[in-house]
């Protein structure tokens, strides 16, 4: 049964792509209308204008962009036009540095609020103002303050994964199950040792569900701190390419970066499933 | 006259109306006829954009200058001068081939063909032929341009004309002292709008109309209030005028969320190219050869290395000579057009570029000056824009015209030498230009700003 269950998911999923793309191909085959035009005219104009082709690109158009990326994605032709590969390379290692260094925060920061309830209270406040802050409005301060582009980059994955990791962490840790505690307690094991020994296991899923949703965000904030400053990453290749109007690059891109999303956000799930335990 | 004309030569005329004898539409028409030799060096170059500002400086009036120049005769006038202004000096200051304090140069630019000069000068070498090693950057905006210059992140970059006076009055970010040594391009802006409103050519019937400039100290955003007003629509109450990035504006105005900008080009031919919009109006026919971008630099830059900032400042200016002849034109749109710099179609710089453009209404024009390359910075440019920002509320309060622009405007302090030295400095005041046929005195610019009926001062 769970065999079969698979394999209809699969055909169905493949059904609902290939659908997804008839339509697609349908609706941006055909032209629009076309205004009769002087050929001196017509040479000085785009083919959208003269032959009435969808501005939006097929199917096609697309799978060709992307092969031609992944057929070469290392190539550098000058500061602000490298290939697709070292692009995400730049974004990558970018929201790895803002993402650990949300993690050396987040997870010590939680324990402490977790395991005093005085500070939880007294955080609390804090953090409800700050989480619900777009990426996008920290820009402009870490420009001025920070005076780099890159470490604000890095300052705004940082500020925006951190809060999930936070409040995941305090959660788990606040959560954890008090015979364990009493149990510890009647031992007389030491406050370091139960913060390892005991709280850190049994809090340990929920803190890894707080690191996956905090990749997820920083994935999706580099997009858009990279459109915002430029320069170099994955966010800054959709901007250029907006620049020159190519949607056929801009989706190719959407499909590199959901893919990316998918792979890392994967990775943390096999490490959640490392620490998760049966009750 | 042309930034690289002999500023020595009594027959030029200052101007650029027509040509010394008046039989030529220009004065290269002129010289082409007359066999006069336009090619000349490098130094001869510059030695003469510096004797044209320093003369400029001396004799904001043509006729003054001219009569001067008959007067007491060519050599006798450039002995004179050169007696009592360090004209050597300041070549010498610009020529300069001191040992460079710093080689690997970081210079910002926004994807549009206002900056020209700084671009093309990577790919066809006018940094490398003066010993730099200069890598341009793509920047994302004008916000973000100029946080990255004040960051120092890049040691010079393109601005628009207006940020370098806005950065150093402190209007929209912290004053600190900035310099624009070199103007970009004059002209090369225009007005396009949807394709819907193909005809409601008279701005009068633009009420309501939502419009993008690409940034609020631009000259852009100027140049638009300007035109509105004229036709008698406030421009803060009757329209609403929004800042769009250029990139995000063709896109805007395919969706119909705006109904037309006054933008940089290639935004405007971008958008004829892609059957979205028709070009109004060229900037020029609001003001003819006004300023629009600028090469800007922070004055720490300017003082801490004055060899690397001349040794970049030359390569600038010989690059925007380059990018003045009209014959280079389309080897320039070939080099700027990949993906590493402006990331257009050939055909659209092209187009731009050599003033022969469809104009999305189903016509081809040939404005072969639609955009054109001119370094010199005059003053009465900066004291205009500080009177249109004042005008519509950005700087309040009393303003040293002359002396921010001065500050700014890299122009030489000629004048003030002159009167130590015991000449008698000739009024500036018949070298202005106009605005939609009204004319403007540099020197009388609060009558000017007095004489609108829509503005924002109290």
């Amino acid at each position: 049964m769970n065999v079969s269950l698979n394999v209809r998911a699969a055909v169905l999923s493949v059904g609902i792509l290939v659908l997804f793309l008839a339509a697609w191909y349908a609706a941006t085959t055909g032209s629009g209308p076309v205004a009769p035009m002087d050929p001196e005219y017509a040479k000085l104009m785009g083919l959208t204008a003269t032959q009435g082709k969808s501005a939006m690109p097929g199917p096609l158009d697309v799978a060709a962009t992307l092969w031609g990326h992944l057929r070469d994605p290392f190539y550098v032709r000058g500061t602000n036009d490298v290939g697709l590969g070292i692009q995400l390379g730049h974004s990558v290692l970018r929201v790895a540095g803002g993402y650990l260094l949300a993690v050396l925060v987040a997870v010590p920061g939680g324990f402490l609020i977790g395991m005093s309830p005085l500070m939880s209270r007294a955080l609390d406040p804090f953090i409800q103002v700050m989480k619900p802050i777009s990426p996008l409005a920290w820009m402009p301060l870490a420009l001025y303050t920070i005076k780099d582009s890159g470490k604000s980059a890095i300052f705004v994955i940082f500020i925006c994964s951190l809060w999930p990791m936070l409040i995941n962490t305090a959660f788990g840790v606040a959560n954890t199950r008090k015979e364990w505690l009493n149990v510890a307690r009647t031992l007389e094991v030491g406050t370091l040792r139960r913060a390892f020994l005991v709280i850190l296991p049994a809090a340990a899923p929920t803190i890894l569900t707080g690191m996956r949703i905090s990749i997820g965000i920083a994935w999706l904030v580099i997009v858009a701190a990279e459109m915002l400053v430029g320069g170099t990453g994955i966010g800054y290749f959709v901007w250029n390419e907006w620049n020159n109007l190519s949607i056929t690059n801009v989706i190719t891109a959407i499909l590199v970066i959901g893919l990316v999303g998918m792979i890392l956000d994967q990775a943390l799930a096999r490490v959640a499933r490392l620490v998760t335990f049966p009750e | 006259m042309a930034t690289f004309d002999d500023p020595y030569d009594p027959s030029k005329p200052l101007s650029r109306l027509g040509c010394s004898c008046g039989r030529h539409a220009s004065q290269a028409d002129h010289e082409v006829d007359h066999g006069a030799d336009t090619s000349s060096g490098s130094e001869a170059r510059l030695t003469r954009v510096v004797q044209g500002a320093i003369m400029r400086a001396l004799f904001p009036d043509d006729l003054t200058r001219r009569n001067f120049l008959r007067a007491v005769g060519t050599s006798t006038a450039m002995a004179a001068v050169a007696a009592f202004l360090p004209v050597g000096l300041a070549t010498e200051a610009l020529a300069a081939s001191g040992p460079l304090e710093k080689t690997d140069l970081k210079v910002g630019f926004i994807p549009i063909t206002c900056a020209t000069p700084i671009i093309m000068a990577h790919p066809m070498g006018f940094y490398a032929k003066q010993g730099l090693n200069v890598e341009v950057v793509k920047t994302a905006g004008w916000a973000v341009i100029r946080d990255k210059t004040l960051n120092k992140e890049y040691d010079a970059a393109h601005m628009l004309s207006p940020m370098p006076l806005a950065i150093t009055l402190g209007a929209g970010s912290t004053p600190i002292p900035y310099t624009m040594p070199a103007v970009e391009n004059v002209n090369g802006q225009a007005i396009t709008l949807a394709m819907k409103h193909k005809d409601r050519r008279d701005p009068k019937q633009w009420k309501g109309f939502k419009l993008a400039v690409p940034f609020d100290y631009s000259m852009h955003n100027y140049l638009l209030r300007y035109y509105l007003a004229e036709a008698g629509l406030d421009p803060d109450t009757d329209v609403q005028i929004r800042a769009v990035p250029p990139p995000e504006m063709v896109a805007n105005l395919r969706a119909d969320n705006i109904d037309g900008f006054l933008a940089p080009d290639p935004v405007n031919q971008r958008a004829v190219y892609d059957g979205v919009g028709f070009i109004h109006l060229l900037s020029k026919e609001i003001w003819d050869r006004h300023p629009c971008c600028a090469f800007a630099a922070s004055k720490a830059f300017v003082t801490e290395m004055p060899n690397t900032y001349a040794a970049l400042l030359r390569a600038i200016v010989e690059s925007t000579a380059y990018a003045s002849k009209p014959e280079n034109r389309k080897q320039i749109a070939e080099a700027i057009a990949p993906a590493n710099y402006l990331n257009q179609p050939v055909t659209v710089l092209e187009q731009v570029l050599t003033g022969t453009f469809a104009d999305g209404l189903g016509n081809v024009r040939k404005v072969p000056d639609r955009v054109d390359f001119d370094p010199f910075p005059w003053e009465s440019f900066a004291v205009w824009i500080l009177t249109q920002m004042k005008r519509w509320g950005q700087i309040k309060g009393e303003v040293d015209y002359a002396a921010v622009a001065r500050q700014v405007f890299l122009a030489t302090d000629a004048g003030r030498l002159m009167a130590e030295a015991g000449l008698a400095v000739p009024a500036a005041t018949s070298k202005g230009f106009s605005v939609m046929g009204k004319p403007f005195d540099p020197a009388q610019p609060d009558a000017y700003l007095a004489s609108f009926a829509i503005k924002r001062t109290g």
